[in-house]
């Protein structure tokens, strides 16, 4: 019954400013409860991954890890200078000085040597078997969730009706392109094309290939799965990769917060807690951006 | 004073709400992850609950690898640089290093435990005995990898030799370098693996890497090579294999040097 969207008349102490906007039932129960598991899934894997992250600080191309050549593309680490230790990154060979956060951070006068800084790692201190427990714990529950979503998705139609791209989509992109720029939003029942390009990529792309390059780094998956690493490059080049994806999974969180804040918090929040959505009025107000431009 | 006094009951409510309040700030950078860090110490509710995975990873690990599927191996041409040392790669022990003076003449690999007939090779019988060369990828639970070429006498071969009882489950490997010092002494390096693993084809005793005997930073004179998981699950400095039926008097009980320190039992991942 989900699929098909309720409105009712807003009345009451809710009421609309215009008397000509509505609520309508946007998301359905799947869709809510498994993005807030996503978010506390997404939110532990993130600091026990970066503490797994600070065992090797480390990123390589290829089968294996370089020690009697040079295959690191991205290095984070600590070292003595005249100034005193200091923190560095290097990507591709350029070197950045990172004090305080990436490679020498903690209190004042009480300094360590370490990757990420205990601020954004589980737990706090160095403790790389804790977080396998932990980033092995909600791997699971991640990757159950997004199957649970998949075929919930695919029964309840939300896949076919919000996220499946249309030709329509792709001529309305550069007007998005400009409204998002603009910080002007457009509050209906379909996601617009930007949306359904970042949800999309998200739960279409970036997680399945944060699955599938997790499972390339183990060594016993590897025996069932031989052609993984020869598919990806190479066992250092999936871990890579797996961190790329993380830069781009906080990219997407950052940019997710930024929009649902300038897209009115209140009411995004309320559908992804209760379904329930506040449409703009109909078009009358709103004359200068026609729906079929 | 009495009454700056702060009752356990109340430490340990305070220390839930900021659990709780974390989990629900969850999403959003916290000032300061240190408010797990006390819920996750070994032994602890939570921690025991999230080690459960572990479990469930090794069993459908086992479920989809079987007992025989190989590790990938590599050619000739992957291998470019020496095996890297990890861990102790110079044992400090007496007993050590008088068996290094000697060249390992003296030294024997006991086979003792829950067997039939205890076994004490030398070298010489370890390495007239059938052998196997597999270049495998070495992975370290700290995320780096290497390629090398092994070669060695396979465990099973051995526990053939000495008629395992049906009761064993696992094989404890006994080594001469002490990795931490505690109150009661040192601790020497210890592990288990089970007999799925000890059996698996490419799981030998190792006395040879890269075409030359393996050198002490590599665990000389005998190491294990389990391909199908991380490589703290493969002893250097090997002077004892028992058969056992348990953890329960393998180190702290959790079946490993490293798993009595957090790490998972089941280096598969």
């Amino acid at each position: 019954m989900e699929s098909v969207a309720r409105s009712q008349s807003a009345t009451g102490p809710d009421a609309p400013v215009s008397s000509d906007s509505t609520l309508i039932y946007r998301q359905s129960r799947w869709t809510r409860l498994t993005h807030w598991i996503w978010a506390i899934s997404l939110f532990f894997m993130l600091l026990s991954g970066l503490q797994i992250f600070n065992a090797r600080p480390q990123l390589y191309i290829g089968k294996q890890s370089g020690f009697g050549y040079n295959n690191t593309i991205f290095e984070i680490g600590a070292e003595n200078t005249n100034a005193g230790p200091r923190g560095y990154t290097a990507i591709f060979g350029h070197r950045f000085d990172t004090t305080g956060v990436l490679g020498w951070s903690g209190p004042p006068g009480n300094e360590t040597a370490r990757g990420f800084p205990s601020w954004a790692t589980i737990p706090s201190y160095y403790d790389l078997g804790t977080a396998r427990v932990i980033h092995f714990f909600f791997a699971w529950i991640l990757t159950t969730t997004l199957l649970v979503w998949l075929v919930a998705s695919l029964i309840n139609g939300h896949i076919r009706r919000d996220l499946a791209p249309r030709l329509d989509d792709l001529k309305r992109l550069p007007r998005d392109i400009v409204d998002h720029a603009r910080l002007k939003f457009h509050h209906t029942r379909e996601y617009n094309t930007l949306q359904k390009m970042a949800y999309g990529g998200v739960l279409f792309v970036l997680l399945p290939l944060m699955i599938i390059t997790g499972l390339a780094m183990s060594p016993s998956m590897n025996s069932v799965l031989p052609f993984l690493n020869e598919l990806l490059g190479g066992r250092q080049t999936a871990r890579t990769i797996h961190f790329t994806v993380m830069l781009l999974l906080v990219g997407f969180f950052i940019i997710h917060i930024l929009m649902i804040l300038a897209a009115g918090p209140i009411n995004e929040l309320r559908s992804i807690i209760t379904g329930w959505y506040r449409t703009d009025p109909p078009a009358h107000d709103d004359k200068t951006t026609e729906r079929s431009a | 004073m009495a009454k700056f006094e702060i009752s356990p009951n109340f430490q340990i409510s305070r220390r839930k709400f900021l659990t709780a309040a974390s989990l629900g700030a969850s999403g959003i950078m916290l000032s300061g992850c240190d408010a797990f860090d006390s819920q996750l110490s070994i032994g602890s509710g939570l921690r025991s609950f999230l080690e459960n995975a572990n479990g469930l990873t090794y069993r459908a690990q086992r479920l989809l690898a079987g007992r025989d599927a190989l590790a990938p191996e590599f050619t000739e041409a992957d291998i470019r640089q020496p095996q890297r040392p990890n861990g102790v790669t110079a044992p400090d022990d007496d007993t050590y290093k008088g068996l290094l003076a000697n060249n390992f003449a003296d030294w024997r690999l006991e086979v003792s435990g829950l067997v039939e007939k205890p076994l004490s090779l030398s070298r010489e019988q370890l390495q007239n005995m059938p052998s196997r060369t597999q270049i495998t990828r070495h992975d370290c639970v700290e995320g780096w990898s290497c390629i090398a070429k092994w070669t060695g006498t396979p465990l099973s071969l051995v526990l053939d030799q000495a008629v395992v009882k049906p009761q064993a489950r696992y094989v404890m490997f006994h080594c001469l370098d002490t990795i931490d010092r505690s109150l009661s002494g040192d601790i020497k390096y210890y592990g288990t693996i089970d007999l799925i693993d000890a059996r698996h084809p490419q799981t030998i005793l190792a006395y040879g890497v890269n075409g030359k005997p393996l050198p002490v930073e590599n665990g000389a004179p005998l190491r294990v090579r389990v391909e199908r998981q991380l490589g703290y699950k493969m002893p250097k400095y090997l002077y004892k294999i028992e058969l056992v039926d348990g953890f329960a008097n393998v180190g702290g009980g959790r079946g490993g040097y490293w798993e009595d320190n957090g790490y998972d039992w089941y280096g598969g991942i």
